[in-house]
């Protein structure tokens, strides 16, 4: 290769790789602030102060879900699996809010350590499939199948 | 190997070698992608079926998803033509950056406002500023600024130099784009297809959108060959070959 063709590349891959580093370092050391959401577990171990709005995300708990006698009021549990905190929000809902399913709840944390939310969104996962997919897949989960592959046909 | 590579590199250098050879490619371009546009778009929207969780609205994946794929793939390819021209000086490079700039801009947008769209109703709400949508947008911020440095200099040479710059320093987008969902908590989901295991979605779905990725790919192919093929005439307009090409076309037309 020409000399200064091999200078002109060397400059450009240290460009891109000293580029590279110091925007990985920074993500790196600013990695807490990019998480859109807290975890339960991070809020259950007071890494979260009260007053203040964060984000906090998580499972929907089985059964937690319990609706005032009126108006929009409902209050509900999420969990990352290890640790959960109780919800109140006061407004409506989105479409794919269900008991299982991951949501992402905006507020402040009050003393009593329930999250005072004043928006929930409903977090999707990468699965895609048609109903009767899933209906297949939630019977062979109640026949108590281990292979829930096979019975998805995939 | 390393000797055809070579070869076809110089070749590529050449802007009649070029126009001649893309010349017999575009109707079979054309062809592929308005076939592979019909059939994709027919059988994703039509007769795949709906998802079990989000009903209709999840059949956006089939333009979002490939528009998405593209404008990084665009950036990438656009970044890479621009350390070409940097080192090599090679003109061929500096143009082909140059006219994939605006068409990586706009898959970009397309990806963001499909994605804006369904997340209204999935979400619940238009945008969030979570790591995934906000390396996007820088994405679609990079291609602008790429597009304006191009324009912004006195002479060509220093507008593609500086742009070739601006496109590799923001190659460090690509990854965090790629990995947001991953390395850190997101409200976008991770990724349904991925190269070393089987995809997270049905067959009957998935099916359609490899069909839409593929298309899209060509469709880019053809559009980035069709602007280079413009930039090509117009910077060799006052060569003899330009000059007898365009005389030839004008007897057949009159």
């Amino acid at each position: 290769m020409h000399p200064q063709r091999k200078k002109r590349l060397t400059l450009i891959l240290f460009l891109v790789v000293g580029v590279g580093s110091a925007v990985g370092l920074l993500m790196y050391s600013l990695s807490q602030n990019i998480n859109l959401f807290q975890t339960p577990t991070q809020i259950a171990n007071g890494e979260v102060p009260i007053g203040r709005t964060i984000r906090a995300g998580g499972l929907v708990v089985d059964g937690s879900v319990v609706r005032a006698e009126e108006g929009l009021g409902v209050t509900f549990k999420v969990t990352d699996g290890v640790a959960s905190v109780p919800i109140f929000y006061d407004g409506i809902l989105p479409d794919l809010f269900r008991e299982g399913q991951g949501i992402v709840a905006l507020g402040q944390l009050d003393e009593a350590g329930v999250l005072q939310a004043s928006e929930v969104l409903a977090k999707h996962d990468e699965n895609y499939m048609p109903p009767e997919v899933q209906e297949a897949l939630e019977k062979a989960h109640q026949a108590g199948k281990a292979n829930l592959e096979a019975a998805a046909g995939y | 190997m390393w000797q055809w590579l070579k070869t076809l590199y110089h070749r590529l250098g050449s802007p009649k070698w070029f126009y001649d050879l893309t010349s017999r490619w575009i109707p079979w371009l054309i062809g592929f992608s308005v076939l592979g546009g019909v059939v994709g778009l027919v059988w994703g929207l039509a007769f795949a079926p709906a998802d079990y969780q989000q009903g209709n609205s999840f059949r956006i994946i089939y333009i979002h998803v490939p528009a998405a794929l593209i404008s990084q793939s665009a950036y990438i390819m656009m970044a890479i033509a621009g350390a070409v021209f940097m080192i090599w000086r090679m003109k061929m490079a500096a143009w082909v950056a140059r006219v994939i700039a605006p068409i990586g801009a706009s898959f970009c947008l397309i990806a963001l406002l499909t994605g804006a769209i369904w997340g209204q109703p999935t979400w619940g709400t238009w945008w969030v500023w979570d790591a995934r949508l906000t390396s996007m947008l820088l994405l679609l911020f990079l291609f602008f600024g790429v597009m304006a440095l191009q324009q912004a200099m006195e002479t060509d040479e220093a507008g593609h130099k500086a742009s070739a710059i601006l496109a590799l320093v923001g190659l460090v987008n690509i990854p965090i784009i790629k990995y947001s969902v991953e390395w850190w908590n997101t409200l976008h989901q991770p990724a349904t297809l991925k190269l070393t295991e089987k995809p997270s979605m049905h067959p009957d779905m998935l099916y359609p959108l490899l069909i839409m990725i593929v298309t899209t790919y060509v469709f880019f192919a053809l559009l980035v060959i069709l602007r280079t093929r413009n930039e090509i005439l117009w910077h060799e307009r006052k060569r003899t070959w330009v000059k007898q090409l365009l005389e030839k076309r004008w007897n057949s037309a009159a």
